[in-house]
């Protein structure tokens, strides 16, 4: 399995490549490179913001056993 | 008489006048350090709070009662109704009230008394858990930025649980939350409190944890001073966020957590990110990346475009004309030049054609003169003959071949 980073970590690279590219010293070809990443970087995170499914539980402990079950907000 | 008398021995420097002597109390009563910021008990009786918002109130012990003023600045962060009859503890200083003569005590803090004891002990437990460093910066975890699972140790009833999840999926909807439903009052709740924390440490994949209860009397919020509680936090794998209590509400556990928050929804809000302002900030970054790398790919066309625009790539022949023209010119120049040294050499062959003119054998010959030849040679001197031996004579025209007579020697 490849090693996937996190969200963090890809938030961060993106910041970078578009420092990097503001810079305006990279060679076109490294410019072009950098964008595509930045693009996928980018997607990635919105991907990993949205895709996330959200479950409330409850936990509780019986007998040493630790038992998992949906939690109801009560208004 | 004699009375009058006296009187009027008295200086009248030494009479002094109700201001000064109200005065002069003032600065002695006001000025005494025993006098200022001092704790004193008692109970209160004829307690009116005026409409400036001022509460007057008269506090008594067995024997003795002094008048008390508390003002409006002071009195309107207390968090209890004084009443009648209650005992407390107030903050204070000696103030003397000239208008009317009296001397009050100026209450700058008020707490209900009876509270004592468990104040000391909290004031021991934190003092024992500072010096053992429990509470030093060095060992406060780092609160994730993105956390995907958040664990809750609260009641599972009530306005915290409530405002905790809403206020968490406010922010970021698809977080998700654990729940350890515990007791966060009574007896067994110091107990509880550490079972949840040492359970979300179990089960594992919990990125953040906030300890929350609502607010309350010391006494409501005493498990949270508890040391098992402290401890548990402290020893905590997983960051933790205290919201316990109100604002101004301090426990042991807000000391030894790694964040506190005043409130619940502020937990919510340091414990995950508002997932519109990252969606935000990842579609700024986008537009960012978009338009610079736009920008920087325009910029070098233009550069590529400004070197095509130069001559030698617009009319790349006329490099070549230009030599083509320049060896026109060196081929015209050397044929003048070689026309110039010609006329040169002719009129040279011309000076040298007059000239062997003028030496010309014929020429002397077309005069008039003869040439004298013998064996074809010219004889300059007579001596070169002898007489008897045949010589020509040159004319102009004939020769004639002629016996020699006569030799005489000039």
């Amino acid at each position: 399995m490849v090693d996937k980073k996190s969200f963090e970590e890809n938030l961060n690279e993106l910041g970078e490549s578009v420092k990097s590219i503001e810079r305006g010293e990279l060679p076109l070809k490294e410019t072009i490179e950098k964008f595509e990443e930045g693009l996928k970087l980018s997607k990635l995170c919105v991907e990993e913001l949205e895709n996330a499914k959200q479950r409330i539980e409850k936990l509780t402990q019986k007998n040493g056993k630790i038992i998992c079950e949906p939690f109801e907000v009560k208004e | 008489m004699e009375i009058n008398l006296n009187i009027s021995n008295v200086p009248e420097s030494k009479i002094l006048s109700i201001s000064k002597l109200t005065d002069y109390i003032k600065l002695h009563l006001e000025s005494d350090k025993n006098l200022i910021n001092i704790w004193v008990r008692g109970e209160i009786s004829n307690c009116t709070l005026h409409s400036s918002g001022h509460l007057y109130f008269t506090l008594k012990d067995e024997t003795s009662q002094i008048s008390c003023a508390m003002f409006r600045s002071n009195f309107s962060s207390l968090k209890f109704e004084p009443k009648q009859g209650m005992k407390i503890l107030v903050l204070s200083s000696i103030g003397v009230y000239k208008l009317r003569g009296n001397y009050q005590l100026i209450v700058s803090e008020m707490h209900p008394d009876g509270l004592g004891i468990l104040h000391q002990k909290f004031l021991q437990l934190k003092e024992k858990l500072e010096k053992e460093g429990l509470f030093s910066q060095e060992h406060k975890k780092v609160i994730p930025k993105f956390p995907k699972t958040i664990g809750i140790i609260t009641s599972p009833t009530g306005a915290v649980i409530r405002d905790l999840i809403i206020n968490l999926t406010r922010r970021f909807p698809n977080i998700n939350i654990k729940i350890a439903p515990t007791l966060v009052q009574g007896a067994d709740a110091a107990s509880s409190i550490v079972k949840s924390v040492e359970l979300f440490n179990k089960i594992g994949g919990i990125d953040v944890i906030i300890l929350g209860r609502g607010g309350g009397s010391l006494e409501d919020l005493w498990c949270f001073n508890e040391e098992i509680v402290a401890r548990a936090i402290f020893k905590s794998k997983i960051p933790t966020i205290s919201a316990v209590g109100h604002e101004t509400d301090f426990t042991i556990a807000d000391f030894v957590a790694d964040c506190r928050a005043p409130t619940p929804s502020t937990a919510a809000e340091i414990a995950v990110p508002d997932k519109n302002a990252l969606l935000r900030e990842i579609e700024h970054l986008r537009e960012r990346l978009l338009q610079k790398t736009k920008r920087t790919v325009e910029f070098k066309k233009q550069r590529l475009m400004s070197l095509l625009d130069r001559p030698i790539f617009k009319r790349p022949l006329d490099f070549i004309n230009q030599y083509l023209q320049q060896i026109d010119d060196l081929m015209s120049n050397s044929c003048k030049a070689t026309q110039n040294f010609l006329k040169l050499k002719r009129k040279d062959l011309e000076i040298l054609t007059v000239k062997l003119n003028t030496i010309n054998p014929n020429a002397v010959l077309k005069r008039g003169y003869s040439i004298t030849l013998k064996k074809g040679r010219i004889i300059k001197n007579a001596s070169d003959v002898k007489i008897d031996e045949i010589i020509e004579i040159m004319f102009q025209k004939g020769e004639i071949k002629s016996q020699v007579k006569e030799v005489k020697n000039g």
